[in-house]
């Protein structure tokens, strides 16, 4: 896929280590010469944006960590201390919280890119399944940092989350035993979501590292969902991407700085500055945000393993897309019928979580009821269906073509350039 | 323990996943204008300190603060020596002493602001079976926040409407959820004595109020809205200055 020279380096003591220890070889060749297809438009940022944000979390999560005390007694005083008398502690816990929102928004942006543009197609199929791990894993991660402030919805949640455990028969209530480590959320509890929360971020990063070596075995997908024919067709990471990433980036931050700086407790929950107290359960207990559309499918099924299966299942689901989606046309410019239905996709996602935030009952509960039903018929029959009746458009010969109007000079720097700095 | 596990199960799992039936009853809260208010607003800090008046004569008979540290009111304007006075104010209970007992001292601006009650049981015991819950963070743990304190305090009404029954020793207010509250009616018209003169009206009161626990739930906003300022013209210009690099770069393929 890349080119294949090698770079050389003028840094004496680079050229040493790298002739022993290849790593800046390596940097050049994935992050500087990587080519991406030259027509990747601004939702391609996303990935790189997602990857800021695990980056903005551990660091602000390992100082907060520092200060944040994981006991029942004194776990949501400690936060009030970080709030209140640690120098910036309330920036890191703002930049902190708002930050796991930015990071979920980042990544199902970057998911409906995905499916927009058939990124989870042939050869893609590992690169999405280690996504769908990613967000499984960010999932978990979210859902026990929101527990550590023992506020009251800290406790809720956690109780009402855990107990999904017991839907299973026979082994249920054993698991939902052992995960509490104890008879109800308590210390125990509090304390391994604590030693839990810090880990899963270094798993994180680790499936984060094995997406990205994936993606750089197939290349980036691209708006056209073409295969890039050559040099002509892509242009080399750095600068090009890296700087529109970059604007992307900053751009993003923007909309983050706006929430943590001026409305940093609206995507919270007011009930989470109450102290946790098991005897007093909140009229309505409500997961996060990002949580709301598996919430509303959970509650959409009358059976509680049922909920359960089909929560799991819906994300289940996501993983089989690749085998599912039987259309080999990757992109939905070429497929008209497609598009529509992503579309209406979309939008039930959006009606899900709507749903999942209102009160179950009436015609909330029908809404997402009818929510449920319509996300796994777009995945389990329509998908399989439409790749064999939809008549796809005629696709471009090479990305350069609609570029260019029949072929380009290729990018300055493409060939040239070896790494200056280290 | 069985039993107990089982009635938090079960009312988890009716509450989580049915949803709560109630509650959906929805209150129009209305909204007040603040001086904190917006991007640029900054805490009003005479009416803030009139609120702490109030905080002081009033609700800390039965409300605690105790995540408070005295020391904090210097956001809205004390200075060190009154801050001292303030504290000093206060008899705080600390020890063990050299002979192993606790004794009681004057405040000082770095102790939190003692609690009316040593603990919740003998809170709900003076208070009819209630308990007033702690301001420290009040504004930011009630949906509306200062609109809702406002709204609440000037909520009450003398006779419940018709059909409502309020069961012995409660009170009706418009705002509060399901509008049976154990706290009495508690501003009055000329109830406090403002030190600047401002007629305390029970309008008054309610607002300076409401803008004391705001300001005691978060007394670093004004720093952080300052501080957000900065940061987003700052991230406004670098995005400027990055999408003119990128604009340049990207013009030498076509």
């Amino acid at each position: 896929m890349a080119q294949a020279h090698a770079p050389q380096f003028k840094n004496p003591v680079v050229k040493w280590i790298d002739s022993r220890l290849p790593i800046f070889t390596m940097l050049d060749h994935e992050y500087n010469q990587y080519p991406m297809p030259r027509n990747v438009n601004y939702l391609w940022a996303f990935g790189a944006i997602a990857g800021i944000m695990l980056v903005i979390m551990i660091a602000t999560g390992l100082v907060l960590a520092m200060q944040y005390a994981a006991n029942t007694h004194i776990a949501f005083e400690s936060v009030e201390r970080i709030m209140r008398d640690v120098n910036y502690g309330w920036l890191l816990r703002y930049v902190h919280a708002n930050g796991a929102s930015m990071f979920f928004i980042a990544v199902y942006i970057h998911m409906f890119r995905g499916l927009y543009y058939g990124s989870y197609k042939a050869p893609r199929e590992i690169l999405w399944i280690l996504g769908v791990l990613i967000l499984l894993a960010m999932m978990a991660t979210a859902f026990m940092g929101y527990v550590l402030p023992w506020g009251q919805m800290s406790f809720w949640g956690a109780t009402v989350i855990t107990n999904l455990f017991s839907a299973f028969p026979l082994v249920g209530d054993p698991i939902v035993t052992w995960l509490w480590g104890g008879f109800s959320v308590d210390n125990p509890t509090l304390n391994r979501f604590f030693a839990l929360h810090f880990l899963l971020p270094f798993v994180l990063l680790g499936l984060v590292v094995l997406h990205t070596a994936a993606l750089h075995v197939s290349g980036s997908n691209n708006p056209l969902g073409i295969d890039a024919k050559g040099p002509q067709d892509t242009v080399p990471f750095n600068p090009y991407v890296t700087v529109k990433d970059g604007f992307a980036v900053v751009v993003f931050l923007i909309f983050y700085a706006a929430f943590v700086f001026f409305a940093p407790n609206y995507l919270g929950h007011p009930d989470n500055y109450i102290p946790a107290n098991p005897l007093v359960t909140p009229a309505h207990i409500v997961p996060e945000w990002y949580f709301l559309p598996f919430y509303a499918i959970l509650r959409a099924i009358p059976d509680k393993l049922g909920g359960v299966l089909a929560m799991f299942g819906a994300i289940a689901v996501l993983a089989a897309l690749p085998w599912l989606d039987t259309s080999k046309v990757r992109s939905c410019k070429f497929r008209p019928i497609y598009r529509q239905f992503f579309w209406i996709l979309a939008i039930d996602a959006l009606v899900l979580g709507y749903a999942g935030a209102m009160p179950a009952e009436g015609v909330w509960l029908l809404v997402a009821r009818i929510g449920t039903a319509y996300y796994f018929f777009h995945f389990l029959i329509l998908l399989p269906l439409l790749g064999k009746l939809e008549r796809p458009l005629p696709l471009p010969a090479s990305i350069c073509e609609p570029v260019l109007k029949g072929g380009g000079r290729v990018a300055a720097g493409a060939h040239a350039k070896p790494m200056e700095k280290a | 323990m069985r039993s107990l596990k089982s009635a938090i199960l079960s009312a988890a799992v009716a509450l989580g996943l049915a949803g709560a039936a109630q509650a959906s009853e929805a209150v129009h809260i209305p909204k007040q204008e603040w001086a904190h208010s917006g991007v640029f607003g900054t805490i009003d800090k005479a009416s803030a300190q009139r609120g702490f008046q109030i905080y002081k004569e009033v609700c800390s008979t039965c409300h605690s603060a105790k995540l408070v540290p005295i020391r904090t009111l210097a956001g809205i304007g004390f200075s060190e020596d009154e801050l001292k006075a303030i504290a000093a104010g206060y008899e705080v209970q600390a020890g063990p002493n050299d002979a192993g007992e606790m004794f009681m001292r004057p405040g000082i601006p770095a102790d939190r602001f003692p609690s009316p009650f040593p603990n919740d049981n003998a809170a709900r015991a003076a208070n009819n079976g209630a308990l007033p819950p702690d301001l420290s963070l009040i504004a930011k743990a009630r949906v509306g926040g200062e609109d809702y304190l406002y709204a609440f305090l000037t909520g009450f009404e003398e006779n419940p409407p018709e059909g409502v029954t309020l069961m012995p020793g409660m009170n009706y207010n418009k705002y509060f959820p399901g509008h049976q509250v154990g706290m009495p009616n508690i501003l009055m018209p000329d109830g406090v004595t403002y030190a600047d003169g401002t007629p305390a009206t029970v309008q008054q009161q309610a607002h300076d109020i409401s803008a004391f626990l705001t300001f005691i739930a978060e007394p670093h906003m004004d720093a952080r809205k300052q501080m957000g300022v900065k940061v987003i013209l700052f991230l406004i210009v670098l995005a400027g200055l990055m999408y003119a690099t990128k604009r340049k770069l990207w013009s030498t393929l076509h």
